[in-house]
């Protein structure tokens, strides 16, 4: 490191590092404001998302009446209608990413951590995962075990461990071959001890960038399902359900189509800058701008 | 050489065995079967149908009888489409994928390779920032978002191509979902290149072919190129892959007669043999494609191709 750099831990270097960057504060500013309306908004408005108003049908976007985005084939307000998608859609993205970190932290923490045949075994089971068709598959369950919304978190965060657990045996792996750890062995710490102060703290950056970068992966998996037709049902909305009715209805009335499509891309987008920046942030050889 | 690659072709097998056996037990588990119909079919009839297909028999004779079919290349009749044969059907569909994803991963190699080994060169130039934002926002906007877009606006609005339908051999039909499916590769490439390149650009041999006063563009492509193809293939396993599956929603959207939707339909429809045939033909092509990205790997990096 240079010796034009203020003296720190690691930490700070990151904290530091990670505001510097004008992307990442407009990242999270755009993404704040998103959740913020997501979780206000259909609270405050006049209207509901799920009621048909069969008088108004179609309304363009307008400030008249607080309809900004206008109303759905069924005249429901398509501004309270997307909020109600980033919930879901967010929802969706955040507890299934923490489903996936945990399974692939656990996964690949032991694999990397206990070595030998039974690394070999997990990471067996790793590599057939990966050659399977992920998406049909969880088509398949979807239109057999009917649309529960649970199931919906259970496949996704089932399907997207896999990246997580071998970015987490690596890690691990090189973790176990540190003088601390020996130190630590010759101590006489036992495994679940050793895993728990000294591999698992090690591993929280790697972590962290991998989690964020899941989130927005598994909102377009969602997404992707729900564009189908096989994610969530009607009247509740997600940002891919929403999208699926704009298109049917987008000659006639794109906003149906471009307001879903913006905020989902700008959540999208958000969480991968974010994620890119972290894991900026969090690699020592970057020096500081 | 040939006993490693004998060797994967082995493990191969039982992987194809778990994926089959996954989908069949899982269609087979799951409530409906193929010929319940709203209207009711005479007990006779039904049952002889039911015989025809096998479907009479205990669900581990079914399996067995399934596997014995597989390992013969034979993917069973449809029980949707009568009188063809799942392998019929794939022939059908499989060269409309062909076409939209080797068109869509040409065009991002192609496009995302030079904007990222243009980026590169200049990296922190306001050019490369243009660029990878544009990259960022490529990730960031879905297929199932650009398809209906590009329909609207180059279809709808513009008129210059067909919204969606398909004629074999026609160009004017490829280009809208081929393009619609090569934009998030094409941000993908740019970046993995961009970084690649600057990684491979620092290295002391890049010095050395600088001080002998070799001109830019023979370091780039003489010297720079292997080295930034590496995390490029090994990236290109799972996207084409991936274009496979992706391509579902763009059939979808521009209505294409390809596998995706068959699958789609299929599944819609109890129809067996056709999702379990996809899913395995899917299971089967990534493995291939695994496959084909660890020989270029071998050949690319002599390190590696030691060890092997």
């Amino acid at each position: 490191m240079s010796a034009n750099q203020p003296a720190g831990s690691l930490w700070a270097h990151s904290w530091r590092r990670l505001r510097a960057s004008a992307g990442t504060r407009y990242a999270a500013l755009l993404l704040g404001l998103i959740i913020a309306a997501a979780v206000t908004v259909p609270w405050l408005s006049p209207y509901d998302y799920s009621t048909p108003v069969w008088t108004q049908i179609f309304a363009a976007p307008s400030l008249h009446g607080g309809r900004l985005f206008g109303t759905d084939a069924l005249g429901r307000d398509l501004l309270v209608r997307v909020m109600w998608g980033c919930r879901i859609s967010l929802l969706v993205g955040i507890a299934a990413s923490l489903v996936s970190v945990f399974i692939g932290v656990l996964w690949g923490a032991t694999a990397g951590y206990l070595g030998g045949r039974i690394d070999g075994v997990l990471m067996r089971i790793v590599d057939v995962l990966y050659c399977v068709p992920f998406i049909p598959l969880v088509i398949v369950l979807e239109v057999l075990f009917g649309r529960n919304f649970l199931l919906v978190f259970v496949a996704i965060g089932a399907v997207s461990w896999l990246d997580i657990a071998r970015m987490v045996r690596g890690q691990t792996l090189s973790i176990r071959a540190e003088e601390y750890v020996e130190a630590a062995l010759a101590l006489g710490v036992r495994t679940p001890t050793m895993i728990w102060r000294h591999v698992l703290p090690n591993l929280i950056g790697l972590v962290a960038v991998y989690a964020t970068l899941t989130i927005p992966s598994v909102i377009l998996f969602e997404a992707v399902l729900s564009f189908l037709g096989l994610g969530v049902h009607e009247p509740l909305a997600s940002l891919g359900s929403l999208l699926a009715e704009g298109f049917i209805e987008m000659q006639a009335h794109p906003a149906l189509l471009i307001f879903p499509a913006l905020f989902l891309a700008a959540i999208i987008l958000c969480f991968n800058q974010l994620g890119d920046a972290l894991r900026d942030a969090l690699d020592p050889r970057q020096e500081l701008p | 050489m040939g006993r490693y690659l004998l060797g994967r072709l082995l493990t191969a097998i039982p992987t194809l065995l778990i994926i089959a056996t996954l989908a069949f037990v899982l269609l087979h588990a799951a409530p409906g079967g193929p010929f319940d119909s709203d209207r009711q079919l005479v007990p006779q009839i039904q049952h002889s149908i039911e015989a025809r297909y096998h479907l009479d028999e205990p669900v581990w004779r079914q399996f067995v009888r399934y596997l014995a079919n597989l390992a013969r290349g034979d993917l069973g009749p449809s029980f949707q489409y009568r009188n063809t044969s799942v392998n019929e059907l794939i022939a059908q569909g499989l060269p409309v994928d062909a076409a939209i994803g080797l068109t869509a991963i040409l065009f991002a190699l192609l496009v995302g390779g030079a904007a990222g080994l243009f980026a590169a060169t200049r990296p922190g130039s306001r050019a490369d920032r243009a660029a990878m934002s544009l990259a960022m926002l490529g990730i960031s906007v879905p297929v199932f978002v650009t398809a209906p877009l590009l329909m609207l606006v180059f279809a709808i609005r513009l008129h210059w191509l067909p919204a969606g339908d398909w004629v074999a051999g026609s160009w004017r039909h490829l280009l809208l979902p081929s393009l619609a499916l090569a934009l998030p590769y094409c941000a993908y490439i740019a970046r993995i290149v961009r970084a690649a390149a600057i990684e491979a650009l620092h290295q002391p041999y890049i010095r050395t072919a600088n001080a002998k006063g070799l001109p830019a563009y023979l370091i780039l492509c003489r010297h720079a190129s292997r080295a930034t193809l590496m995390p490029l293939v090994s990236f290109l396993g799972p996207a084409l892959a991936g274009l496979l599956t992706g391509s579902i929603v763009v059939e979808q959207v521009f209505g294409l007669p390809g596998i995706g939707r068959l699958f789609v339909v299929g599944a819609l429809n109890r129809d067996y043999t056709v999702v379990t045939g996809i899913t395995v033909l899917y299971g089967a092509l990534i493995i291939v494609f695994n496959l084909l990205v660890d020989l270029c790997y071998a050949w690319l990096d002599p390190r590696i191709r030691s060890r092997v």
